[in-house]
């Protein structure tokens, strides 16, 4: 059974950085006098790896560099990675929506991929008009589709409305049906990408559920996706892309540790020298520091994690009224909460604040921690804003589900009885 | 994984590759065959939402030609007096627009293949070619709509008013209306592949293909006394001895020219092959630049 399916070799993909524009005829003059002349494209040379958060000192980046892998038939391919490492230009060369620059796939089968439901749906068209088209464009015949169609209305629970043109639809019922089509096809080789992201909890699970069918059929299914649950229940071998290059492959257990050590990397503490610490003549900050309880042997925060936030800051001002506030940010750069000490009059001198969040209370997030000194409960005499950046995960789960969890924050330590 | 498995592969048959450059000229028929159905969706879904939510429906088709009708007889017939011998303006002008917009459209809509559809070809592969192929289609349509209404009005005047006479060539009028399309393809997606990086060329197109029909015997015929001194150069235009034997085949009236109708054929058939190894060049990266 162990056939290659898919056999990658030394796929690299060159990206210009920056616009198009009127410099670019000339790079596409030089490089073509280059080929003429028979020799290397001048531009290949100049490309620097793909790092996002380095100054960029060349006009080209590769966002892949010489990518090798095999997929058997039958496996459950992840690939994960960070934002920007390759994993949807990896994914738009094997589903050939983009060439590579370089190297060569060997492909056995079918390929059929799903980069984003309800491609080619039309909102003037009937959903069931639209399940032809969508199952078409997809790579189905007429006749699959006719013969899945009755599949297709009943797993996305539209039947009623599947003579409405689908600008009518809810936008829930919208994905359900793009889902539903996707769902059913049978190609040898599926390719998903971080679709599951939508739709409700239980329709999630119906996806999951069928792509399990799917792969226990003899298919193959590569599946990207940034949620590390998903993954490590559908998957059983996969691959972690770091700046366009391979940083591991191998068993999804492995490579997800891989992952976690090498990637989240937060700022769980600073302490700066009195001279230069942050702050004015009235308050200056020395420390700030994430102080989790592990329990076990686990070393990563996740969402039943305890933790402590211990803050020093040195008071310039004689019986000045003090309080902190600290305010918690998501990825997305919304504030989650604010908490604040309670006033007190203070030594001129260094003091402790310390918060304790107790676990099963934050949902998973990157959390970033703005730190204010408040004067008399109304002014800001300083604040530091990025002060703590850190990674809560998501904890291993117990059902069957691995959507998003919904919310700011995850408060399961709340009671709530079923009685 | 392991080196084992590796060893043990070595049968290498393998369906497909993906490489970074096609073969110069592989069209791969038997892929665009598999995605006939798709072909069929889209002309289905090209027809069917034009008319959705209006009261008219598919009488729309037929309307924007006569009202063009009637402004061009006015225009050419009775205020510049185009000579349009023994045919009645109507009729001529009738055949000219429902020719000249099946190209015009054709040409206008595949020459934004990419740019119009790199939503969707960002997200998923099939044969490139089927999108400009099912406009073809779906204008084909659009025409035969628009050419059942001008038979009617043609069989009147042979059969019924008997002032035009006809001629056999007529049954090689589908043949000159395939040569007309392709040329329309293959001018759009040439035009689509070289616009994809540089835009340049598309702000051409647009008041090109309006100067075009002014090149092209639409509002006038070669026959024409006014006309006859810059035939030569309006040969040169491959449209024109298309058009000419598409108006002697059904009026018996203008040029049928076979060593200009042979210059066509080939001029359509260069065009199409340069388009489609332009185009099948640019279709594999084209969603890096677009």
């Amino acid at each position: 059974m162990s056939r290659e399916v898919i056999k990658v070799e030394h796929i690299s993909k060159l990206y210009r950085l920056g616009q198009v524009g009127t410099g670019t005829l000339s790079h596409d003059l030089k490089r073509w006098w280059a080929v003429v002349r028979g020799k290397e494209d001048p531009f290949l040379k100049v490309g620097v790896e793909n790092d996002r958060t380095s100054k960029k000192s060349s006009d080209y980046a590769w966002a892949l560099k010489d990518i090798n892998f095999n997929i058997n038939q039958g496996d459950t391919f992840g690939i994960i990675g960070k934002n920007g490492a390759g994993k949807s230009t990896l994914l738009k060369i094997l589903s050939k929506v983009t060439s590579p620059t370089e190297g060569i796939i060997k492909v056995r089968g079918r390929i059929a991929s799903l980069l984003e439901v309800g491609t080619g749906f039309h909102p003037e068209l009937t959903g069931k008009e639209n399940i032809y088209m969508n199952g078409a464009i997809l790579g189905m015949t007429k006749k699959e589709i006719d013969r899945k169609f009755d599949e297709i209305v009943d797993f996305s629970g539209v039947a009623l409305y599947v003579n409405t043109p689908v600008k009518r639809y809810s936008s829930g019922m919208y994905v359900r049906l793009a889902f539903a089509v996707a769902a059913h096809l049978e190609p040898e080789i599926l390719i998903v990408d971080e679709v599951l992201a939508v739709g409700d909890a239980e329709f999630q699970k119906k996806c999951l559920g069928k792509m399990g069918d799917v792969a226990s059929h003899g298919r193959t299914i590569i599946f990207v996706s940034h949620n590390m649950q998903a993954v490590q229940s559908l998957c059983k071998t996969a691959l972690y892309l770091k700046a366009g290059q391979i940083a591991d492959i191998g068993t999804t257990e492995s490579v997800i540790n891989t992952y976690m050590s090498r990637e989240i990397r937060n700022c769980y503490s600073q302490r700066w020298e009195f001279e230069n610490a942050p702050g004015n003549e009235l308050a200056k900050i020395i420390s700030a520091e994430v102080i989790p309880y592990f329990k076990d042997d686990v070393n990563i925060i996740d969402t039943s994690t305890a933790f402590d936030l211990k803050f020093e800051f040195y008071n310039a001002v004689q019986n000045q009224i003090i309080n902190l506030s600290l305010l918690f940010y998501s990825s997305a750069g919304n504030c989650i909460f604010n908490v604040g000490t309670g006033m007190r009059t203070l030594d001129k001198g260094i003091h402790t604040g310390i918060l304790k969040i107790p676990g099963k209370f934050l949902n998973d997030n990157i959390y970033t921690i703005t730190l204010m000194i408040v004067k008399e409960g109304s002014s800001a005499l300083f604040y530091l804003e990025d002060i703590l950046t850190f990674e809560v995960v998501d904890e291993p789960r117990t059902s069957a589900w691995y959507g998003k969890w919904e919310g700011a924050v995850r408060p399961t330590l709340f009671e709530f009885e079923l009685k | 994984m392991t080196n084992e498995k590796i060893l043990n592969s070595n049968d290498d048959k393998w369906d497909s590759n993906i490489t970074p450059s096609n073969r110069l000229l592989d069209l791969n028929i038997k892929e665009l065959w598999q995605y006939r159905d798709l072909l069929f969706l889209f002309v289905k879904k090209d027809i069917i939402t034009v008319y959705k939510q209006t009261i008219l429906g598919p009488i729309w088709f037929i309307i924007q030609p006569i009202l063009t009708t009637f402004v061009f007889v006015i225009l050419f017939s009775k205020m510049a007096g185009f000579d349009t011998g023994n045919v009645p303006p109507f009729l001529f002008y009738m055949i000219s627009i429902t020719l000249w917009s099946y190209f015009a459209d054709t040409l206008n809509i595949t020459s934004k293949t990419f740019t119009d559809n790199a939503n969707i070809f960002g997200k998923v592969y099939f044969p490139r070619l089927i999108l400009p192929l099912s406009k073809v289609f779906s204008g084909f349509i659009k025409f035969l709509i628009q050419f059942a209404f001008f038979i009617a009005f043609w069989l009147y005047y042979t059969f019924v008013a008997k002032s035009i006479i006809p001629n056999w060539y007529v049954l090689i009028t589908p043949f000159l209306l395939l040569i007309m399309v392709t040329l329309g393809l293959g001018f759009g997606i040439l035009i689509t592949s070289l616009t994809t990086k540089y835009r340049d060329l598309t702000f051409l197109i647009t008041f090109g293909v309006q100067l075009l029909m002014y090149g092209t015997p639409v509002a006038y015929s070669l026959t024409d006394t006014k006309v006859e001194k810059y035939k030569n150069i309006l040969l040169l235009n491959p449209l024109t001895s298309i058009f000419e034997a598409f108006k002697f085949a059904f009026f018996g009236k203008g040029e049928f020219n076979l060593f200009w109708l042979s210059y066509s054929v080939i001029f359509t058939l260069l065009l199409l092959i340069i388009g489609i190894i332009v185009f099948k060049n640019v279709e594999k990266r084209f969603i890096d630049v677009v």
